[in-house]
């Protein structure tokens, strides 16, 4: 054990241009990704939290389940849909980043809409009175909630962020761990395991560590950049 | 529904995505469906360069077992198959989803096991090496994943005389993974696995293992490749995928072949001039 330590510091500094491609690859599918699912997440979540409908409770129940949708069913199902064979197999997606891309925003988008919901629930419970007195519509609403908790929803795309940059089991399947081309950093690690090459693997984990905690470090300076600016 | 619409709308701006990205001129490529051995062994990366250089044209391989690439390909998600399960092969091409099936190499698969050998089969035949472990019920791992590998296992119990469904036990752990984590398991359990030996030479966390049956003309294990039939898949790239496969059997290809070596050792041996005599 402590030996594969040392050999996993030893290995870092002798990390190459292929580990700096993968981590890159990484951050732009897992990013593009938490990008598409703000924008599916947020208009959704907000809108299930301010609007009455029939089946609401229902939907807020499916959101928070889908939460926690396991990785590797969703890239079965993208797999099936992308295939040649399936219906989506036109697009000629299948083992290419934007399957990936796809895979990763059908997880993070019901995380980003639970969480939303959440924190503008909570904020209506507070300004939803005087919002409804102003006979504002429900998307007006949302829009005014929203801006009102958007510092909280950076904890939002933080969370989707973490979903997406640490799964592998639907990046494995729809993009197929393909050398310098869908190869991740989660993908490349559970391939230097295989190999057996295990201070390689951990020197890999230990990038990807650095890789979200950078990420999160950089949305923590820009947020309290932001609260003082415009809070 | 919402979400099924929001999957389908997300997958639509994705396409959009990828759609943009290969604006800026990406150099031909395909798709190779095979298996975890030849990428796991480290060949892929040797010989894959030396033919984009030569041709321009980009491999990109996905690696399973014999038995999901095969299907993969079947689905048309993949242009060339690189396998090692000859039944298999044939049967793909007799389903039509190949017109012809080559030969491009071959290695060998050895039986490892744990140096102290508690089953006693060190320099034993396959057959009887094989007879002796289910007998002594030494703990033994499996692929379990429809690859050649997993093939090549079944037939050599079948030969020894073994009835796997009456006589696995406990002993016989059945992983169903590549053969880099059945080799993981078997080095954590100190069990007896077949490998094949490219995998085995170019793998680093061996423990107590080490080979105990080779050279078995049992333990053949030659590789096939095909390009899949454009008349089953349109979308199959005929001009690219026929490229690769002329020149992994053309003397330059077979050459990078046997130039690519561990400790010395070669790990796959050049066979395609042997094939059609």
């Amino acid at each position: 054990m402590t030996e594969t330590l040392h050999e996993t510091f030893a290995r870092l500094w002798t990390l190459d241009r292929d580990v700096i491609a993968i981590a890159w690859l990484s951050l732009r599918v897992s990013l593009t990704a938490v990008g598409l699912g703000l924008l599916f997440g947020i208009p959704l979540g907000s809108l299930v939290a301010v609007a009455r409908f029939p089946g609401r409770d229902a939907l807020v129940a499916v959101l928070n389940a889908f939460m926690g949708l396991p990785p590797v069913i969703v890239g079965l199902v993208l797999y099936l849909l992308l295939s040649r064979s399936g219906p989506l197999g036109g697009l000629g997606l299948l083992f290419t980043p934007g399957a990936m891309v796809a895979a990763q925003a059908v997880l993070a988008t019901p995380l980003v809409a639970a969480l939303t919901r959440q924190v503008v629930a909570d904020a209506e419970a507070h300004l939803g009175e005087p919002l409804r007195s102003l006979r504002l519509s429900a998307p007006r609403r949302a829009l005014v909630l929203i801006y009102d908790v958007r510092f909280s929803l950076v904890t939002a795309g933080l969370a989707a962020f973490g979903r997406a940059i640490s799964e592998i089991g639907a990046v494995l399947v729809v993009g197929g761990n393909i050398d310098g081309h869908t190869r991740t950093m989660t993908t490349a690690i559970s391939l230097e395991t295989q190999k057996g090459d295990l201070s390689l693997a951990l020197a890999l984990g230990v990038v990807l560590m650095g890789l979200v905690l950078t990420v999160n470090a950089a949305a923590a300076l820009l947020r309290g950049h932001a609260a003082r600016a415009y809070g | 529904m919402d979400l099924l619409r929001r999957g389908v709308l997300s997958l639509a701006l994705a396409a959009g995505l990828a759609a943009a990205v290969p604006a800026r001129a990406e150099p031909p490529s395909i798709v190779v469906a095979s298996t975890t051995s030849t990428e796991q062994s480290g060949l892929f990366k040797h010989i894959l360069p030396l033919f984009k250089d030569k041709t321009g044209i980009e491999v990109k391989v996905v690696a399973l077992g014999t038995g999901q690439a095969l299907d993969a390909a079947r689905r048309g998600d993949a242009d060339v198959v690189l396998v090692h399960d000859r039944a298999a092969e044939d049967k793909f091409v007799a389903e039509g989803f190949a017109k012809a099936r080559k030969d491009v190499m071959y290695n060998d698969f050895v039986v490892i096991g744990p140096k102290a050998d508690p089953a006693g089969i060190k320099g034993a035949g396959l057959q009887d090496a094989f007879r002796k472990l289910a007998e002594a019920k030494a703990p033994f791992v499996s692929r379990g994943d429809r690859s050649g590998t997993h093939s090549a296992e079944l037939r050599a119990w079948k030969e020894a005389g073994v009835d796997l469904a009456a006589q696995k036990g406990d002993w016989y752990r059945d992983v169903g993974q590549g053969m880099g984590p059945a080799l993981n398991t078997a080095s954590a359990l100190n069990a007896y696995i077949l490998a094949d030996r490219g995998t085995w030479l170019s793998f680093k966390n061996r423990g107590e293992l080490t080979v105990l049956v080779e050279g078995d003309s049992k333990l053949f294990n030659p590789y096939g490749v095909m390009l899949v039939n454009p008349e089953k898949h349109p979308t199959v790239k005929v001009k690219e995928g026929q490229a690769f496969i002329d020149w992994l059997v053309s003397p330059e290809g077979q050459t990078a072949i046997a130039n690519y070596k561990i400790g010395g050792e070669p790990l796959f041996f050049p066979s395609a001039d042997k094939a059609g005599k």
